[in-house]
């Protein structure tokens, strides 16, 4: 009892907190449900003696843990939000860490025809017009505002809903965009279970191709949605690292994630990055190609 | 596809084999759940006692606010304590945003109209008689205090094991003020989530075991105790 005690205070005043330097990371679930994270950071707790607590959202999600200080850096992947982020003054140092891409995916028999379309705004103007089920995310990450670009450049009627609320004290609009018929159901819900329900359900979806490959190739497979589209320039998928700016929140460990974008941005962690595989396959590739 | 089968024969792998991130999870929630039980029954068995034994003004109207407060959504309760303690937040500067203490806290605000309302009852439904008696015979009011309380113990009791086993169950708290992050803040109920989300249904089913395992101990616990430990 009087241990227990003991450990309750200390528990309390943060003293086992703060036995060892803790960097808050935010990050997307592609770059967590993959697996890639787990196998990386234990080097650079090695490294740096600096543990990273990850917490692992969609894109929107992380960029708004930066924006209000709760994080101390973030691991994202929507190039246009991320230079708003940046702009507003939340966020510092951005880098290039890697990229994939997103791959469409559905029932292998792919009774839409999506695989022959030539792009892929093309194969979602098929998914529409065969009435088939599309999973959307719907969630503000990254793979939902890519999905909402490729709706908008698709002939296919768009409707777009608009959610106003006040952030920071200033009202802000929350928009997204849907196919205006079709059998179209946003869940809200990371990526990782997005697959799973579009696998239940045997319907299409965007996803990237980390998260893909990571379901696909377990061991047993998770999924038995087949790639239907791939290879557009639109489905390109990069990822960077923004450090949230001191200025702006003087309390980030901006000393720690100075460290982390140094590290993640190496030689050494590039080429860890290029050689996380899954069953042989590359899920990432990185951003700082050495030249051997 | 895996089957049920399949996923709950390696379910029962993993927790036989005390699997690392099992006994983690397990260790933590429990952990959670002593210290936020601990404080809230310092917090409600007072407030719960002077409730039932006190007459004042708005004491039914302070009744109906605790049953009330009985079923408030876990999720409603993360995200008041989620906004009190982001670093934008009244309490930011505590830093206890995605930390097991700052989970506790809002476990800590779920249960403590649990343990009060519980004591409320439970001293209640104790003989009037019992504090008479004891007056009569010669105790002051405190000494009389004492002895409708150990005559209620058994209640009182049920109480707090009713609130452990809410804290242990509970997913929308640690969720959202944890956070779930992994080595820091990730519990049995947030694991589950996780690993279903992930499409990882044996760890899934082998934490929501474990799960099942500790609610049945809590349960057969209160039973004991809700009978006046006679049964």
């Amino acid at each position: 009892m009087y241990r227990l005690a003991l450990f309750t205070t200390a528990l309390l005043f943060g003293a086992s907190a703060a036995a060892q330097e803790v960097l808050t990371l935010a990050t997307t679930t592609s770059t967590d449900n993959s697996g890639l994270l787990a196998a990386i950071h234990p080097d650079f707790e090695r490294s740096t003696g600096i543990r990273v607590k990850v917490i692992a959202k969609g894109t929107g999600a992380s960029l708004q843990l930066g924006r209000d200080g709760n994080a101390d850096v973030v691991l994202v992947h929507a190039r246009a939000k991320e230079d708003e982020f940046i702009e507003a003054g939340f966020g510092t140092m951005r880098r290039d860490v890697m990229a994939n891409d997103f791959v469409v995916v559905g029932p292998s028999a792919d009774p839409a025809g999506a695989r022959f379309a030539t792009s892929a705004s093309g194969a979602l103007e098929r998914i529409v017009a065969a009435d088939h089920l599309f999973l959307s995310r719907g969630d503000g990450s990254g793979t939902h505002l890519k999905e909402q670009q490729i709706w908008r450049h698709a002939a296919v009627p768009t409707k777009t809903d608009t959610r106003s609320f006040v952030a920071g004290g200033r009202p802000t609009q929350f928009t997204s965009t849907r196919p205006a018929k079709g059998r179209y159901i946003s869940i809200g819900q990371g990526m990782g279970k997005t697959i799973i329900m579009a696998t239940e359900r045997q319907a299409y979806t965007l996803v990237d191709r980390g998260t893909y490959y990571a379901f696909l190739l377990a061991d047993p497979p998770r999924t038995d949605l087949a790639v239907v589209c791939e290879g557009d320039r639109m489905l390109a998928n990069p990822y960077g690292v923004i450090a949230v700016n001191p200025k702006t929140h003087p309390n980030v460990n901006f000393a720690a994630a100075k460290k982390y974008i140094e590290w993640i941005t190496s030689a050494r962690v590039q080429g860890m990055i290029g050689r996380f595989r899954i069953d042989g396959k590359t899920l990432f590739h990185p951003a700082h190609e050495s030249s051997h | 596809m895996q089957t049920f089968k399949d996923a709950l024969e390696n379910a029962l792998r993993l927790v036989l084999s005390l699997d690392a991130n099992v006994v983690e999870y397990a260790q933590r929630t429990l952990l959670i759940a002593l210290v936020s039980t601990l404080i809230a029954s310092l917090i409600g068995i007072p407030v719960g006692m002077f409730i039932a034994e006190r007459r004042f003004p708005g004491k039914r109207a302070v009744v109906t606010l605790l049953n009330t407060l009985l079923a408030v959504p876990t999720v409603a309760v993360g995200l008041l304590v989620y906004t009190l303690l982001s670093r934008n937040g009244p309490l930011g500067s505590w830093e206890l945003l995605f930390t097991v203490p700052g989970i506790i806290i809002g476990e800590v605000l779920l249960i403590v109209p649990i343990v009060t309302a519980f004591t409320v009852t439970a001293v209640a439904r104790t003989d009037r008689d019992v504090r008479k008696t004891a007056l009569t015979l010669g105790a002051n009011s405190r000494q009389a205090l004492w002895i409708v309380f150990r005559e209620s113990r058994f209640g009182v009791l049920a109480a707090v094991i009713a609130a452990f086993g809410r804290v242990v169950s509970e997913v929308g708290v640690a969720m959202i003020v944890g956070g779930n992050a992994d080595e820091f803040t990730r519990t049995l109920t947030t694991a589950t989530v996780q690993n279903v989300d992930m499409g990882n249904f044996a760890l899934a089913l082998a934490l929501g075991l474990v799960l099942l395992a500790i609610s049945l101990s809590v349960n057969v616990l209160f039973q004991y105790f809700q009978g006046g430990g006679h049964q």
